[in-house]
């Protein structure tokens, strides 16, 4: 249900795109309103979302580690896995980020029936991280050849990222291995959450849309660059005219397959700062992996805690000693009794205070 | 709001990567489209101009295969004419000057084709003569 929706959630999306280009003409909303809107959208959204969640408090100190703490100076701590201090928080987000680190050390649970015997153990998950880093750096080196189309004169530095990644030279134009790659981790990431039951029972609309989302963009954009053609000069003077804010419809006829790619594009960055997609500005936020793990060393206070009104025991000796003095009751403070003693010398007066310290407790 | 300085500081950060091509730009003109200069001694090519526009780079890769790989060096266009499947001979024969003609589009896209690595230009074949 969830994968049926999704699915036709896309082609319906890029069937808006056809039918809006190709039958109505509206060249202009498809390549300018619509795509300027995704992108304030993305912006405002993620960064409002963000703020939101700067405002919410940690209550505890809840880094996950997976080495051993700082502790005795004769055991050796684990400096990164288990970081104490800003140096160390910050060579694990880097590996967090850059290396998906958490990722890999991902376990699975493993069930299966040997010899008659249900088994179960925790098995590696090595796949599914290998298919996440491929899906993550193939996408960043699409977006980053794209720049191609939004930047003149082009930096040298994209034309070396595209001349590597269509290294093989396969074909005219020159294969480029990160849109396949792409596509294909897409697909196998999409394949596991099918498959295995356990992924597929908890899997939403939400996590399939974005997927499918996603292969639409690389499939539209496969077909534009090998197999369908477009007029990339119309599309880049398009592109242009949107990255400088002076926005015109080239003259020159631009398939509605673009307008389809654009739009999916568009779809995908307004939908991103709803979506569990927030994981890239997310990472950045996790308490279990940006928070130093000096709980033994440092006592971290909720700063939601709330504050609470207290009437101390002094506060209320201080209220009704008078009257404990008169009923005899013990006070703390007798300023009778202290008096009396600094005149008597300093003993007794050092000694008073142990006995009703018992009280306060 | 908590720890506001480093979430701001990354916002900012963001924001200051994601828009790259909005202020590497900042009020300058769209660049002229590129104004790759026709022949004037020929009005048709081997195909259309729609055709040639979006997928000439395949068909000069198809006659690179035919050429080298079956010594197949003729061409039959839409209309039924025979061109010589050459990139310096026939397509350059009218279209005679790379960097009027080539080069504007390829310029612009950042596109830097290999077809340069093995042939020559008109010019390039006067000079080595």
């Amino acid at each position: 249900m969830h994968v049926i929706f999704s699915l036709l959630a896309v082609i319906v999306l890029i069937a808006i795109a056809y039918a809006g280009v190709a039958g109505a003409g509206m060249t202009y909303l498809f390549g300018v309103v619509i795509p300027y809107a995704a992108v304030i959208t993305f912006f405002l959204g993620l960064i409002l979302k963000v703020l939101k969640w700067g405002r919410s408090a940690v209550p505890f100190n809840i880094p996950t580690t997976c080495g051993q703490q700082k502790s005795l100076p004769w055991i050796k701590p684990n400096s990164v896995d288990n970081p104490t201090s800003t140096g160390g928080v910050l060579a694990r987000m880097f590996f967090e980020v850059l290396t998906m680190r958490s990722l890999f050390r991902n376990t699975k649970l493993d069930y299966r029936v040997a010899h008659g015997q249900p088994v179960i153990r925790q098995g590696s998950e090595k796949f599914l991280w290998l298919f996440a880093i491929l899906f993550h750096y193939s996408f960043l080196v699409v977006l980053l050849w794209h720049l191609r189309f939004f930047m003149e004169p082009v930096p040298k530095l994209v034309g070396v990222i595209e001349a590597l990644d269509g290294f093989f030279e396969f074909g005219l134009p020159q294969l480029l291995l990160s849109g396949v790659i792409l596509v294909a981790m897409a697909g196998a990431l999409l394949d596991r959450r099918l498959r295995m039951p356990n992924i597929r029972y908890i899997s939403l609309t939400s996590d399939y849309f974005p997927l499918f989302l996603i292969m639409g963009i690389g499939i539209t954009g496969i077909l534009m660059r090998y197999l369908l053609r477009v007029d990339i000069t119309a599309i880049k003077e398009l592109t242009m005219s949107l990255a400088v804010m002076k926005p015109v419809i080239p003259q020159a006829p631009i398939d509605p397959l673009f307008y389809a790619h654009i739009f999916l594009v568009s779809v995908l960055f307004a939908y991103f700062p709803f979506s569990k997609l927030m994981h890239m500005p997310g990472v950045f936020m996790s308490p279990t992996r940006n928070l130093t793990t000096n709980s033994r060393e440092v006592r971290h206070v909720n700063p939601w805690n709330y504050p609470v009104k207290t009437h101390t025991y002094d506060e209320y000796e201080e209220d009704f000693r008078d009257l404990m003095i008169e009923a005899g009751l013990p006070v703390e403070h007798n300023p009778a009794e202290e008096a009396a003693a600094a005149e008597g010398g300093g003993e007794a007066a050092e000694a008073e205070p142990e006995a009703p310290e018992e009280k306060k407790e | 709001m908590y720890n506001a300085g480093k979430i701001i500081t990354g916002l900012v950060i963001f924001v200051v990567i994601f828009t790259l091509p909005l202020w590497w730009q900042v009020g300058k003109a769209a660049p002229p489209a590129p104004k790759p200069e026709l022949p004037k001694t020929a009005k048709v090519c081997v195909e259309d101009t729609a055709y040639m526009r979006t997928s000439h780079m395949q068909l000069l890769n198809d006659w690179r295969n035919a050429v080298v790989r079956d010594q197949d060096r003729v061409y039959v266009g839409k209309d039924g004419k025979k061109y010589s499947m050459s990139l310096t001979n026939d397509c350059m024969a009218c279209h005679n000057d790379k960097k009027k003609f080539c080069d504007q589009c390829h310029n612009y896209l950042a596109v830097a084709p290999y077809c340069w690595d093995c042939h020559l230009t008109p010019e390039q074949v006067k000079e080595s003569k």
